[in-house]
């Protein structure tokens, strides 16, 4: 209970100060988004490598036990990895936007 | 410039094209050297045509006729009519994440804009040929299966068609330029030594996005060409 209420405090008040970093502009900025592209390309791609090592776990067993399906598996396999993939690309393209292309910093 | 300026010493066919005076963008000018080399390749291998293929023209028989077998296999004998368009769609890609690792060149598809015009392409031509199949009835795959799901299936469904196209563009784009950054990343590390590895893991993981960029647009045309269910 104490972790999950210091948890939330702790977004909320890195929240409240990303905002006014964002409009004051200062070296503080740059140090946020940092942290904040860091973080986020680590848990997109952990969760993103998660999900895909399933996927790639459950189709090396139908395979094993079924080597004839292995081609419509792999089809299946390289189609559901791409959907899962775009995930974190989508992380990939915040972070570029943030770190590049910050609509909040003039 | 969407990717926030990687250093490039020199863009020969940029530079070229701009000391001509004529003010086109980058990645406009690396898909024509991608088109010159394609047009080049095609016509050298289709030069000398023989019945017992050798040398070029057997690898490309080999790679066309392995995709065309790919296509059919999934789509049907229906998909003959739409292979040469997706394997247009997957040569163009390959050359161009490929034109990446040429010094001297930049891949066209680390731009958004590449990715963007040939996703909408993907996206209108699997429309038209979902309304050339079935006319008026093609309304019929936005409805979902029964008649009183409509009201639920038809936004749904619309959202999930127009997402494709920003799925597209973003998966390809996200992979050639995230590939082009870490390079940049590991030389600046340690020059050579980390890139020459990862050199030979971004030839794979770009000619597998090629391949998805092809078997998704494949996807797509096989459900607008086969029947709503």
């Amino acid at each position: 209970m104490r972790k999950a209420l210091m948890t939330a405090l702790n977004t909320a008040a890195l929240l409240t100060v990303a905002s006014v970093a964002f409009a004051a502009g200062d070296p503080a900025v740059v140090a946020t988004i940092s942290w904040a592209t860091a973080l986020a390309q680590a848990i997109a791609a952990a969760f993103c490598g998660l999900g895909m090592g399933l996927a790639i776990k459950a189709a090396c067993e139908g395979t094993a036990r079924n080597p004839e399906a292995s081609g419509k598996i792999t089809v299946t396999l390289i189609l559901g990895l791409a959907f899962l993939e775009s995930l974190a690309i989508y992380g990939l393209v915040i972070n570029l936007i943030l770190l590049f292309a910050n609509p909040y910093m003039g | 410039m969407a990717g926030g300026g990687l250093p490039h010493p020199l863009l020969i066919a940029e530079e070229g094209v701009r000391a001509t005076g004529l003010n086109v963008p980058g990645n406009v000018v690396e898909a024509w050297v991608v088109m010159v080399i394609m047009i080049v390749f095609g016509l050298l291998a289709t030069r000398k045509l023989t019945m017992v293929p050798g040398g070029m023209q057997n690898f490309f028989e080999f790679l066309v006729g392995g995709l065309e077998s790919f296509v059919v296999a999934n789509i049907g004998e229906k998909g003959r009519k739409v292979f040469s368009f997706l394997c247009g769609l997957f040569v163009f890609i390959l050359v161009g994440n490929l034109l990446g690792f040429v010094p001297g060149f930049d891949a066209p598809t680390a731009n958004i804009n590449t990715n963007a015009a040939m996703a909408i392409t993907v996206f209108l031509f699997y429309n038209f040929w979902g309304l050339k199949m079935w006319g008026p009835g093609y309304i019929k795959h936005f409805l979902g299966p029964f008649w009183w799901l409509v009201p639920l299936m038809l936004p749904v469904e619309l959202i999930s068609h127009l997402a494709r196209p920003l799925s597209l563009t973003l998966r390809l784009f996200g992979n050639v330029r995230g590939g082009e950054i870490i390079l940049v990343l590991l030389f600046i590390l340690a020059p050579v030594i980390s890139t020459i590895p990862m050199f030979f893991m971004f030839i794979l993981a770009k000619t597998i996005q090629a391949f998805v960029f092809f078997m998704l647009s494949m996807i797509y045309l096989k459900g607008s060409l086969e029947h709503a269910h």
